[in-house]
């Protein structure tokens, strides 16, 4: 099985240099596109791949670089951004991509650069990440040693910069337009679309907001073409994807499966299954700010849209693994604690909403809570739901919520009647 | 237009904008905070949901934000649905988790915003049921109060504050339930505009700290329409008055001149009414009488009888009324503007040059709206505050016309500034030395006086060759003025900003070339000229002789007796001369309602009732006759100036007098008397004007007490007072509905306590007020005028051995006589000084705060040195007003000396 984005890493070795990459058929993508490809051609490229975001939503890579203004009379200044804010709750694939091999990160990123013709590209990297601050720092300067960064890359008269940020480190700036205002200095919080970023990103020029894992996915497409790609996958949507699983589970980490692989799979064959004297009971498939799937749909397909259709998100594809040890009510109150403080504060109903649910869920894991709550809980699920609130954030936020109010709602109410949570004795 | 549907009836509404503001000014209900109609939309609050439909079809349809929705043709939402009602009170409902229940002691309580839309929304019980987030307060200075546990996070301060008015020391901070709004630290809030604070906060997180000191509940105010007396812009104002005291001062829409905002001085200046150094009783020979309003009458006109000559001195700061009984009483030829002749002379060139057009002279408005800004010599953040404001405006305006082909709305409010970044219209100012509106600036000329004319001469000269051109200018001005030509040139609505405060008439005269040279070729161009006082242009339509023509009259005895109307002649001439004058006078006679040094020693004393004891009419810059309406009614014994002069003038058989019964009649004769007026101009509604037979009430209610507070005295409720100037009454009693505009005393609709409300009263969402915006423009120039170009270009400025050259510099806080006296106001006033640059004073070996001794002509005063380093060689800044100093006429050679 090929595996186009984690063939270099080897956590006893560490990274490849830019020579050790070059040698392992790196840079290659990146050669054929500014020498072989015009903009045009790249970005049709990737839009037939059907790459879509590996950063949670899943956008089509294509199209979103499709509506940035090309040609002579767009701005001459754009921007493309890593977003290395990895912050979501169990996700950990950036770091591995970033630490593992940072090149591929580069190389993706000068690839889809140049197919929006950005004039400067940079990583917006999460603080707590030092490692993958000093090892891109390194493979950035070899880049520009070797001539793939800086004015007229490969004789092909294309310029580009590129520069590491260093977060301060909120969940805000993981949000596209949280990410480009903490980029500019100002608070991390969102902006109004329209004007997408395309249009009015960084300091009001086009800009790509793209994330790690899906930049990484660029140079192999390049140098193999969209069809290779598409067949790497088991489903509609393009490539491979890094899984990873957390909790007690056998062997938490992660692997690059094909697209499409079912939770399943990637449960009990590469985490091993769960941990001796734990039972499973629910998992997070992407994240903390995706729906609980429970037994039932542990046959799923990993994707985009199969695991939208039974009512979850595929997320960041690194799941979140509840035993029959752990409460879940102790886990709501554990995320919504979390989803409230990292609010920016911006809008009300996610400012506001997402403490209270925190209070709740807090009373009600206490022993303090009162079946009034459920309903109040509900109503937050519903009233922080996307179009009701300004980002995604709150949206996120009460998935999981929504999820375990109707997955373990028993839980719920037990701690309710009870006035203790069964867990705790 | 477009058609849009709203809870299934139709509506024609206006292009391009949200459909919140299509909402409002249809005037319907719709719950919002984060808007504003003048900061735009941002999408914060989440109030404004409603329901959009697809189709006739679609049932269910999808919630939305009103405010960020631009409305379109055929669009169907719902206001009423059950879906969005139960939303917005769940955003009330968050909202208010973490306020808390102290609306009985609040200072915003009754005139709250959140109060308003909580009540709207239905929002009734709190579910929530744990612990309040609470914050520390911070001191912001003397006018802000700060009670941060009320804050429901609408940014709309911060918006305001720093995008809007260009402020930098109020931030948002921290993050989710715990976002401050405040200083990083504690301190005095550093913008000129902090006061708006109170009324655009849509709770009591910044309250009004003047108004604390005499905690009242709002709707117990009773309030008039006021013009704002600190500077010549003529803001128009609502006074507030509680137990015979102005306790507080809130603006007064009007789109024409002050829109929603107005400046710190002109907010708190209001104070000085309530002064220690009010005249409260009559003085003669010093000595306070118990005097009623005839008997002192009596006594002064004795003062008057058998003396061979009396002449009048009246003042830019008193009204057209005051000035015109004077100027009546005493005959044109004995009677004295207050003004210098130099200011005389000013005021009177830029009224002829307003006249003469073909330039227009701008209101605020327009400058608001205006694309490309040149400054000359004015420092506008301290000479006309709301200027500054209105520039800051207008630098927008070209790069959002020039976007237009992205298409982000105007009203899009964020989206716009994250375009934009800091890109900048034209703007170009020429000053002495550093104004805080340089950073807008594209680009700043730091030079005298005579040399900001001549950049103006040779800006008008690349405009139009037939204009004078100036020999021997340095290379990097030429290029200069040619940018700004070009600049002006391109503009859709340049507008021209100049003004006395120079005090050079070159660089008046430059202004106006530059106007006249864009003008030509049937182009368009605004001019705004700002003048000192409140008044300063009315008096330039009454015309009076010099002060130093009084000070002759006295001096060779032609004249003996002086009376003196609401002016302090130490500021507008040199002490000695005046020191002179005042002794020479053997009779003074004095009405004002400030203890001044002029009237010290004055024979006799006339208590004179403040703006918000009394009705008058003023003229401001731009031309705009207004009229302000007494707010409360002080003790008897004061009255207005007119009316003491009045009643002295039928004391002495005056006829003319006797036909002056209320201010219509007073009023009237003004008019009647001004050359070029049209005197059937209707300023205001007359006294006897009623709707339904009715007054118009000045107080929104029956305020608590009323038949209780005097009860100690007598049982019986007294009969409010009759004003036979206005037909306002003093109460709550009177038609209720709406009223003219130039009556609005408060601001109120069913549902709307606060100030929100003004979208009532206006045709549509900050458009004009129903009924026309108040106030008559008395200069309109024809666009096909031509007057002749100005031709005294002044020479280079040059340098002289051992000698300065001093110009004026101004202070909002400082520089203007009433508001010194505020308390609040004179805490920020800063204390008087010489100001050099670095390199000047290391020339005359000093350096910052030493002594100097500064002489200017016969004029000396010792004052302490601020290193200036803005200011040009050669060039010392003297500021002009503050509490010490003494009259200089400037600019003008002088020495400094350890």
């Amino acid at each position: 099985m090929e595996k186009p984005l984690t063939k270099n890493i080897d956590p006893e070795r560490g990274p490849l240099d830019i020579r050790g990459y070059e040698r392992a058929g790196g840079y290659a993508g990146f050669k054929k596109a500014l020498r072989e490809m015009s903009p045009q051609k790249v970005q049709e490229e990737v839009t037939d791949a059907n790459l879509r975001g590996r950063g949670g939503a899943g956008f089509g890579t294509g199209m979103k670089w499709s509506f940035v203004p090309m040609g002579d009379e767009a701005p001459r200044t754009k921007y493309l951004i890593a977003n290395a804010d990895e912050m979501e709750p169990g996700t950990f694939k950036d770091r591995i991509l970033m630490e593992g091999d940072p090149h591929l990160l580069i190389e993706g990123m000068i690839i889809s650069s140049y197919a929006i013709q950005a004039r400067a590209a940079y990583i917006f990297l999460r603080w707590a990440y030092k490692r993958s601050e000093e090892l891109l720092r390194k493979a950035i300067a070899e880049a520009y040693e070797a001539g793939y960064l800086g004015k007229n890359i490969l004789g092909s008269g294309y310029d580009l910069e590129m520069y590491i940020h260093v977060s301060a480190g909120r969940y805000m700036c993981g949000e596209e337009t949280g990410l480009l205002n903490a980029l500019e200095g100002k608070r991390a919080t969102p902006r109004a679309k329209p004007p997408f970023p395309q249009t009015s990103g960084l300091w009001g020029k086009p800009s790509i907001v793209q994330n790690v894992e899906t930049l990484c996915n660029v140079p192999g497409i390049i140098v193999n073409g969209a069809d290779w790609y598409k067949k790497l996958s088991k489903t509609g949507d393009g490539g491979t994807k890094i899984y990873g699983v957390s909790g007690r589970v056998k062997r938490p980490g992660a692997w690059e499966l094909p697209m499409g692989t079912t939770v399943r799979e990637i449960l009990e064959e590469h985490a091993g299954g769960m941990r001796d004297g734990y039972k499973f009971k629910g998992l997070l498939p992407g994240g903390a700010s995706t729906d609980f799937l429970v037994e039932e749909h542990l046959d799923t397909p990993m994707d985009f849209g199969s695991i939208m259709k039974v009512g979850s998100r595929m997320g960041t594809g690194t799941m979140i693994i509840l035993d029959d040890k752990t409460c879940p009510v102790a886990m709501l109150v554990n995320l919504e604690k979390f989803f409230a403080q990292e609010s920016c504060g911006w809008c009300t109903p996610c400012r506001d909403g997402l403490p209270w649910t925190h209070k709740m869920l807090m009373a009600i894991e206490n022993g303090e809570g009162r079946m009034e709550d459920l309903e109040q809980l509900e109503l937050h699920c519903n009233f922080l739901g996307p179009g009701r609130t300004f980002c995604a954030l709150a949206p996120g936020a009460v998935e999981p919520l929504q999820s375990a109010l109707k997955y373990f709602r028993d839980d719920f109410e037990k701690h309710i009647k009870d006035k203790q949570c069964p867990w705790r004795k | 237009m477009v058609t849009i549907y709203i809870d299934d009836k139709s509506y024609e509404v206006e292009k391009g904008q949200n459909l919140l503001q299509a909402v409002l000014s249809l005037g319907l209900n719709l719950p919002y905070f984060c808007w504003h109609p003048a900061l735009g939309s941002v999408g914060a609050c989440r109030q404004c949901a409603v329901i959009q439909y697809r189709d006739e079809d679609d049932k269910e349809g999808n919630l939305i934000m009103a405010c960020m929705q631009p409305v379109q043709d055929g669009m169907r939402i719902s206001i009423e649905a059950a879906a969005a009602r139960k939303f917005r009170a769940s955003i009330i409902e968050w909202l208010m988790v973490n306020h808390p229940h102290d609306c009985p002691v609040c200072d915003e309580g009754g005139e709250c915003h959140l109060q308003d839309m909580t009540v709207m929304t239905g929002h009734n019980y709190r579910k929530f049921r744990f612990k309040k987030r609470t914050h520390r307060n911070q001191y912001l200075g003397p006018f802000i109060n700060h009670e941060m546990n009320r804050c429901i996070a609408c940014y709309r301060c911060v918006r305001f504050y720093r995008d809007y008015a260009g402020g930098k020391d109020l931030q948002d901070m921290a993050s989710h339930d715990y976002v401050y709004f405040g200083r990083s630290e504690e301190g005095i809030l550093q913008s000129e505009f902090s006061g708006n604070l109170v009324e655009v906060c849509p709770t009591g997180v910044f309250t009004d700290k003047t108004l604390k000191k005499h905690y009242t509940r709002k709707w117990d105010l009773q309030s008039a329409p006021s013009v704002c007396h600190h500077c010549s812009l003529g803001c128009n104002t609502l006074v507030g008055e509680r137990y015979n005291k102005a306790v507080r001062i809130l603006n007064r829409y009007n789109r024409r001149v002050n829109g929603y905002f107005m400046c710190d001085r002109g907010r708190f200046g209001y104070e000085f009414t309530n002064s220690n150094k009010r005249i409260r009783k009559p003085i003669f020979e010093g000595k306070v009488e118990d005097f009623d309003r005839d008997s002192a009458a009596a006594k002064t006109s004795e003062l008057l009888k058998d003396r061979s000559k009396v002449i009048g001195i009246g003042s830019p700061r008193a009204s057209l009324e005051a000035n015109f009984a004077l100027k009546s009483m005493v005959g044109e030829h004995n009677f004295y503007s207050g003004l210098s002749a130099r200011e005389n002379k000013l005021a009177r060139k830029i009224l002829s040059i307003l006249r003469n057009g073909p330039a227009r002279p701008a209101s605020l408005h327009d400058v608001e709206t205006a694309d490309a800004v040149f400054v000359l010599g004015e420092d506008l953040t301290n000479t006309a505050p709301m200027l500054d404001l209105a520039v800051k405006q207008a630098i927008r305006n070209k790069p959002i016309d020039d976007i237009q082909q992205i298409h982000i709305d105007r009203w899009n409010d964020a989206a716009i500034r994250e375009y934009l970044q800091d890109e900048k219209g034209p703007f170009y100012l020429a000053t002495p030395s550093w104004t805080k509106l340089d950073e807008f600036a594209a680009k700043t000329y730091r030079a005298a006086p005579d040399d900001i004319a001549r950049l103006g001469y040779a800006v008008a000269h690349a405009l139009d060759e037939s204009s004078p051109a100036v020999e021997g200018l340095p290379d990097e001005i030429k290029t200069m003025a040619e940018e700004i030509a070009g600049a002006l040139k391109n503009a859709r609505q340049p507008v021209l900003i100049s003004g006395m405060s120079m005090r050079s008439e070159a660089v008046i005269e430059a202004a106006a070339n530059v106007a006249r040279a864009l003008c030509r070729d049937d182009r368009k161009a605004d001019i705004v000229y700002t003048l000192p006082e409140c008044n300063s242009m009315g008096t330039a339509f009454l015309g009076g002789y010099d002060l130093e023509k009084a000070f002759e009259d006295v001096e060779n005895g032609t004249a003996d007796t002086v009376i003196i109307l609401e002016s302090d002649l130490y500021r507008h001439a040199d002490k000695t001369q005046v020191d002179k004058f005042l002794e020479k006078c053997a009779n003074l006679i004095v009405v004002d309602y400030l203890k001044n040094r002029t009237s010290e020693g004055a024979s006799a004393i006339l208590p004179a009732a403040a703006f918000a004891e009394g009705d008058g009419t003023l003229i401001n810059n731009e031309g705009r006759v207004q009229r302000f309406f007494q707010a409360l009614n002080p003790d008897p014994i004061l009255q207005e100036s007119w009316r003491w002069i009045r009643d002295i003038m039928i004391k002495l058989d005056d006829k003319k007098a006797e036909k002056w019964k209320a201010l219509d009649d007073i009023s009237d004769a003004v008019l009647n008397s001004l050359e070029g007026i049209n005197p059937k101009i209707e300023i205001a509604p007359s006294a006897n004007f009623r709707i339904n037979e009715q007054k118009i009430p000045r107080a929104p209610m029956r305020y608590s007490g009323r038949t209780a507070m005097y009860a100690d005295k007598s049982v019986h409720e007294p009969k409010p007072p009759d004003d036979p100037d206005s037909p306002l009454s003093f109460s709550m009693e009177g038609f209720a509905g709406p009223r003219p505009s130039s009556l609005i005393s408060f601001f109120w609709a069913p549902g709307w306590n606060s100030v929100q409300s003004v979208a009532r009263y206006q045709q549509e969402v900050a458009g004009e007020l129903k009924g026309g915006d108040p106030g008559v423009r008395l200069i309109e120039p024809g666009d096909h005028a031509k007057p002749e170009y100005f031709k005294t270009i002044p020479d280079a400025f040059k340098p002289r051995q051992d000698e300065f050259y001093f110009v004026p510099l101004y202070h909002i806080f400082g520089s203007e006589e009433l508001s010194n006296e505020a308390e609040a106001v004179s805490e920020l006033v800063p204390d008087a000084y010489l100001a050099l640059n670095k390199r000047s004073a290391e020339k005359t070996g000093v350096s910052s705060r030493d002594k100097v001794k500064v002489s200017i002509k016969d004029g000396q005063i010792s004052l302490p040195v601020k290193i200036m380093n803005s200011l040009p060689d050669n060039i010392a800044g003297i500021p002009v007003g503050l509490p010490g100093m003494n009259y200089f006429e400037l600019p003008a050679f002088g020495k400094i000396a350890k």
